[in-house]
C-alpha cells in the first residue's frame, strides 16, 4: 500500500451537514435517517452532533466481525467512547474504497483489518488533531495541556471539559495533518484489549439485523428460478399453465440461467416453481460423475493420464533420491468438492430502469458486481448502485468473478422493469446445487528420506482446477499457475528444508464452477503437506513434534517454531491419554499468520470423535482478541465439519445431497472444546478470518494414523 | 378468507392458503423478519419459534395447524430475555443468520430444564447449525443465562 494512498485519506472534506446525506447509504425504507447533524472526516469517519461516531467500513461484515476492529482502529487513535461508536458499510466506489492492490473493492483474503491498520487509525489520529486544534483554540490553551478520554476533550488546569461535539463545526474549517503521529502500543486503550465487542451483536440476537432474505420494500416481488440439473445445460422447452394458476403467481418467462417465477411472495414463488415443468437440454451440460472426476486427477498425479504439467517449485535434481534405494514415502490424498453451504442461501435484492441499477444485498465483492452487471446491462459500473446488506455467511461464496447469482437477480429485475424491487431467494437445494464449489483437487507426493530419516527430495503433483480462468483475475495465472491452487504447498517451510523438490500443478479446465472457499488453497495444501509430514515423522521414527521443530529450524520458520512449541506446552503434548485416544498435530501459515492444532481424537463406530483442541495463533497484533478467539473458534468448526463430513457428490452431472438431511455439516454435539492461546506480539496484524480453518482437518488425520498406523488416502473422514 | 393467527400476543388475519408454512406467514405476511430461513425441511433450526411454549420448525408448520395457539417469535422475546443478555455479553453472533433460531430453541429448553447439564444443552441444540461454528459459545451462554457454571 502507498503512503500516497493512505494519505489521500487524510483530506477531509468536511462540511456539518444535516441528515440528508445520509440517503443513499442506507437501506431505503428499512432505517431512519438520523436527525443529528454530522461531519464528515474523510471518507472513513462522521461525528454527529449527538456524540456518535460512525466508521464507514470499506470491507462488508459476513460474519467475521471484522467491522467492530476496523471501528476500534479509528476509535481507539481518536480517544472515542466506545459505546458511541456505530458502523456503516460503505457505498460502492472503488476510487473511494478500493484497496490499493486490486483496484477493486472486495472482502477477503483475511486483509479487513491489516489493511486497515494504518489507514483507519490515521483516520482516527487525524480527526483527533483537528478536535484539539480547534478546542485549543476555543478555549485559549495550548494543543499540549489538552486530553482526550472517551470522546471528552478536557483542559486540566482551567477544569474545562467539553465533548467532541462541541468542535464538530470549529474542526471541520481546518486542515487535517498529513502525518498525525500514531499511538505507540503500550498506549492503546482498546486495540488489543476485551472492550472491542461485536457492534453487531444486539441486532444479531434480537431479530432486528436486516439480512437480504429480510428486505421488504414497497412493490417488491420475490423470485425463484428453475435451474438446469446439470451444469451446462439449458432450457429447451416449458410449459408454465400450472404454474401460472398457482395463486400469487405474477409471471414467469425464461431467462439466461433457467426459467424465472416471479411472485407476489416467496411461498408462491416456490409453489409456482414447483408446478412448472421444464424440459432442458443437455448437449453441452456436464454429465460425469464426481468419482470419476476424481479417478482422472488421481491418474493424471500418478503419472497414468496426461496433464499439462506447471512446475511451481524446482530446485535441485529429485531424481537421485528418489530412484535409489533409501526411504520412499508416497502420499496420496483426494478432496471432494465442497459447498459453502452458508446460512442463509444466495439471494440479492435487485431494480433495473435501462442501464440504471441497485443491487441490495450481502456481497463480497463489490467492484466485480459492478462490472458484471453494467456489462449486462450495457451501462456503466458507476450507474449499478449497491446497498449492501450483512451476510449470513459468505465463506466466500459471494464474491465471485462471474457474478452469478447477481446476474441471475438483474436479468429478472430487467425484465420486471421500472425499477421495481425483486428479490431472488435461492433455496438451500439451489444453493448447494448452484456450483462454485471448492474444486475437487488430488495430492500426490513422493520423498525420499536420508538416513537419519529426514527429506532429501520431494516431488509434488497438484491437481486442483482452474478458480481463475476465463474470469476477470485470468491475468494473475502465472506460467500456468495459480498462487492460490499451490499456495501452503509453494510456500511450505518443509520444502525449504528439502535440497531437492520438483513440485508441478495442472488446473485442468472444469465446467463445474468452482470458487475459493475460506482458506482457498490451504483448504487441500495443509492437509497434504500436515499429513504427509507425520507420514515421514513416523517411518523415521522421530516424535511428529520434533521431526517438525528440526525441518523448521533449518527452514528458519520462526513463526512455525512459536506456535509449535506453544501449542507442544499448552497442549500436554507426549503426556498420557486413556487408551482409545490420540493427539493430532498440524501447523500452518496462510495469510499472514501462522496456526497450531492439537487435537484429541478417538475412533467410535469407525467415526472421528474430537473432543478437545488446543489452538495457537500468531497473528501480529491482536486488535480484538476476543474475536481473534471467536474466528480460531470459528474458523477450526468449519474446517472439521468439512474435514469429516463435506463432499459434494455429483452422479451422472447431477448434484445429490442438496439439503442439510444428506449434506452433513458439524453440530454442536459434534463440536470440541476449544482453548485459544494468541502468542503475544507488537508487529502489525494479519488475517484471523481464514487461517484458522485448514489445520484441523491435518490435526485429525495425524491423530487417526497415530490411533490406527494407517493414511487418510481421502477426504471426508466419515462417508455417507 | 384468511387464517387467524396468535403472534407475539397479538392476534392477526393472515391472507394466506391454510397450506401455507408459518415460517412464510410470519415473514411475508406479517413483516416478522427475525425467524430465517434456512433449509426448509426442518433440518437446520434457523425457523425455530415457540408454539405454546415448545421449540417448532416453523418451515414445516402448516398455519392452519396452529390456529388458536401461542406463537412467540424472536420478536416476542422481549429483547432482554436473559439468553439475549447472555449471547451478546458472550459475542455469539457472528454472521447472526442461525442465532434467532438457536436463542428460540435455547429459551424453550431453559423453560423446561431451568439448569442443563452441557450433555443436556448439546442434545437439545444439535438440531441448530451454525455455520459460523460459534456452539461453544451458545453453550457458554446457555450457561451463563440459567446461572450454572461452565
Ligand atoms: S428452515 Fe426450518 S429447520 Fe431449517
Ligand atoms: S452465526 Fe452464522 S450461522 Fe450461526
Amino acid at each position: 500500500m502507498s503512503l500516497d494512498l493512505s494519505r489521500r485519506t487524510l483530506i477531509f472534506s468536511t462540511v456539518l451537514a444535516g441528515g440528508a446525506l445520509l440517503v443513499g447509504r442506507t437501506v431505503p425504507g428499512l432505517a431512519a435517517a438520523k436527525p443529528a447533524r454530522f461531519a464528515d472526516f474523510g471518507p472513513f469517519l462522521r461525528i454527529g452532533s449527538d456524540g456518535t461516531i460512525t466508521i464507514i467500513a470499506k470491507y462488508a461484515e459476513l460474519g467475521q466481525g471484522a467491522q467492530s476492529g476496523m471501528a476500534a482502529l479509528v476509535a481507539d487513535e481518536l480517544d472515542a467512547d466506545w459505546s458511541k461508536v456505530r458502523v456503516e458499510t460503505a457505498p460502492a466506489d472503488p476510487i473511494t474504497y478500493g484497496r490499493p492492490a486490486f483496484k477493486m473493492q472486495i472482502t477477503g483474503g483475511s486483509a479487513s483489518i491489516s489493511d486497515s491498520w494504518l489507514e483507519l487509525r490515521r483516520t482516527g489520529a487525524a480527526a483527533r488533531a483537528v478536535l484539539l486544534e480547534a478546542a485549543a483554540a476555543q478555549w485559549r490553551v495550548p494543543v499540549a495541556d489538552l486530553s482526550v478520554t472517551n470522546g471528552t476533550i478536557a483542559h486540566a488546569a482551567s477544569k474545562r471539559s467539553a465533548p467532541f461535539a462541541q468542535f464538530l463545526e470549529a474542526a471541520a474549517k481546518l486542515t487535517p495533518p498529513t502525518d498525525p503521529v500514531l499511538k505507540r502500543p503500550d498506549q492503546f486503550r482498546l486495540i488489543g484489549t476485551e472492550k472491542v465487542t461485536r457492534l453487531d451483536a444486539r441486532a444479531k440476537s434480537n431479530g432486528t439485523a436486516i439480512f437480504t432474505q429480510d428486505v421488504r420494500l414497497p412493490d417488491m416481488l420475490v423470485a425463484m428460478v428453475a435451474h438446469s440439473p446439470r451444469f451446462g445445460g439449458v432450457v429447451k422447452s416449458f410449459d408454465d399453465k400450472a404454474a401460472r394458476a398457482v395463486p400469487g403467481v405474477v409471471d414467469i418467462f425464461q431467462i439466461p440461467s433457467g426459467v424465472a417465477v416471479v411472485a407476489r411472495d416467496t411461498f408462491s414463488a416456490k409453489t409456482g416453481r414447483e408446478a412448472l415443468s421444464v424440459e432442458w437440454d443437455d448437449a453441452q451440460a456436464e454429465t460425469r460423475s464426481s468419482d470419476a472426476i476424481q479417478a482422472q486427477y488421481q491418474a493424471m498425479a500418478a503419472g497414468q493420464a496426461k496433464a499439462d504439467w506447471a512446475p511451481f517449485v524446482t530446485k535441485g535434481d529429485v531424481a537421485p533420491a528418489l530412484s535409489g534405494k533409501g526411504r520412499i514415502v508416497t502420499l496420496d490424498v483426494a478432496m471432494p468438492f465442497l459447498a459453502h453451504a452458508t446460512m442463509e442461501p444466495m439471494n440479492c435484492v435487485a431494480q433495473v430502469d435501462g442501464t440504471r441499477c441497485r443491487l441490495t444485498f450481502g456481497t463480497q465483492s463489490h467492484t466485480a458486481d459492478q462490472r458484471n452487471i453494467a456489462r449486462l446491462l450495457g451501462g456503466k459500473p458507476e450507474e449499478v448502485e449497491i446497498v449492501t446488506l450483512p451476510a449470513g455467511g459468505s465463506f466466500g461464496r459471494r464474491s465471485v468473478a462471474t457474478s452469478d447469482y447477481q446476474k441471475e437477480a438483474v436479468s429478472i429485475a430487467r425484465h420486471v422493469g421500472g425499477f421495481r424491487p425483486v428479490k431472488l431467494v435461492w433455496t438451500r437445494e439451489d444453493d448447494m446445487a448452484g456450483g462454485y464449489y471448492r474444486p475437487l483437487t488430488h495430492h500426490r507426493a513422493r520423498v525420499a528420506l536420508d538416513k537419519d530419516g529426514y527429506p532429501t527430495a520431494w516431488e509434488h503433483r497438484l491437481v486442483t482446477a482452474s478458480l481463475l480462468r476465463g474470469t476477470m483475475f485470468e491475468a494473475a495465472i502465472k506460467n500456468g499457475v495459480e498462487r492460490h491452487g499451490v499456495e501452503g504447498v509453494i510456500d511450505s517451510p518443509y520444502l525449504a528444508a528439502v535440497p531437492a523438490v520438483d513440485a508441478r500443478v495442472f488446473h485442468p479446465p472444469e465446467k463445474i464452477p468452482v470458487l475459493w472457499l475460506r482458506s482457498v488453497g490451504a483448504t487441500h495444501t495443509a492437509m497434504a503437506m500436515e499429513h504427509m509430514v507425520d507420514q515421514l515423522a513416523r517411518q523415521a521414527g522421530i516424535d511428529p513434534a520434533t521431526y517438525r521443530r528440526t525441518l523448521y529450524t533449518r527452514a528458519n520458520a520462526t513463526s512455525h517454531l512459536a506456535v509449535l512449541e506453544a501449542a507442544l506446552e499448552k497442549s500436554g503434548w507426549g503426556s498420557p491419554l486413556e487408551s482409545g485416544w490420540a493427539r493430532g498435530l498440524a501447523v500452518h501459515a496462510c495469510f499472514g499468520s501462522t496456526v497450531a492444532n492439537v487435537a484429541e481424537v478417538s475412533l467410535e463406530n469407525g467415526e472421528p470423535r474430537v473432543r478437545r483442541v488446543t489452538v495457537v495463533v500468531d497473528c501480529g497484533t491482536a486488535v480484538a482478541p476476543d474475536q481473534v478467539q471467536a474466528q480460531m473458534e470459528g474458523g477450526l468448526m468449519y474446517g472439521l465439519s468439512y474435514s469429516l463430513y463435506g463432499e459434494v457428490k455429483i452422479v451422472d452431472g447431477v448434484v445429490e445431497r442438496t439439503n442439510f438431511d444428506s449434506y452433513r455439516v458439524l453440530r454442536m454435539e459434534e463440536a470440541p472444546q476449544v482453548t485459544v492461546h494468541i502468542l503475544p506480539s507488537t508487529q502489525p496484524p494479519t488475517g484471523v478470518g481464514e487461517p484458522g480453518t485448514p489445520v484441523i482437518g491435518p490435526a485429525v488425520a495425524n491423530a487417526i494414523l497415530a490411533l490406527t498406523g494407517k493414511p487418510v488416502t481421502r477426504l471426508p473422514l466419515v462417508r455417507a | 378468507m384468511g387464517v387467524t393467527l396468535h403472534v407475539n400476543g397479538k392476534e392477526s388475519v393472515v391472507d394466506a392458503a391454510p397450506d401455507t408454512p408459518l415460517l412464510w406467514a410470519l415473514r411475508d405476511h406479517m413483516g416478522l423478519t427475525g425467524t430465517k430461513f434456512g433449509c426448509g425441511m426442518a433440518q437446520c433450526g434457523a425457523c425455530t419459534v415457540q408454539v405454546d411454549g415448545v421449540a417448532t420448525r416453523s418451515c414445516v408448520t402448516p398455519i392452519d395447524s396452529v390456529v388458536g395457539s401461542k406463537i412467540t417469535t424472536i420478536e416476542g422475546l422481549g429483547g432482554t430475555h436473559p439468553l439475549q443478555v447472555a449471547w451478546e455479553k458472550h459475542n455469539v453472533p457472528q454472521c447472526g443468520y442461525c442465532q434467532s433460531g438457536q436463542i428460540m430453541n435455547a429459551a424453550a429448553l431453559l423453560a423446561e430444564t431451568p439448569k442443563p447439564s452441557v450433555a443436556e444443552i448439546k442434545s437439545a441444540m444439535s438440531g441448530n447449525i451454525c455455520r459460523c461454528g460459534t456452539y461453544n459459545r451458545i453453550i457458554a451462554a446457555i450457561q451463563d443465562a440459567a446461572g450454572v457454571k461452565s
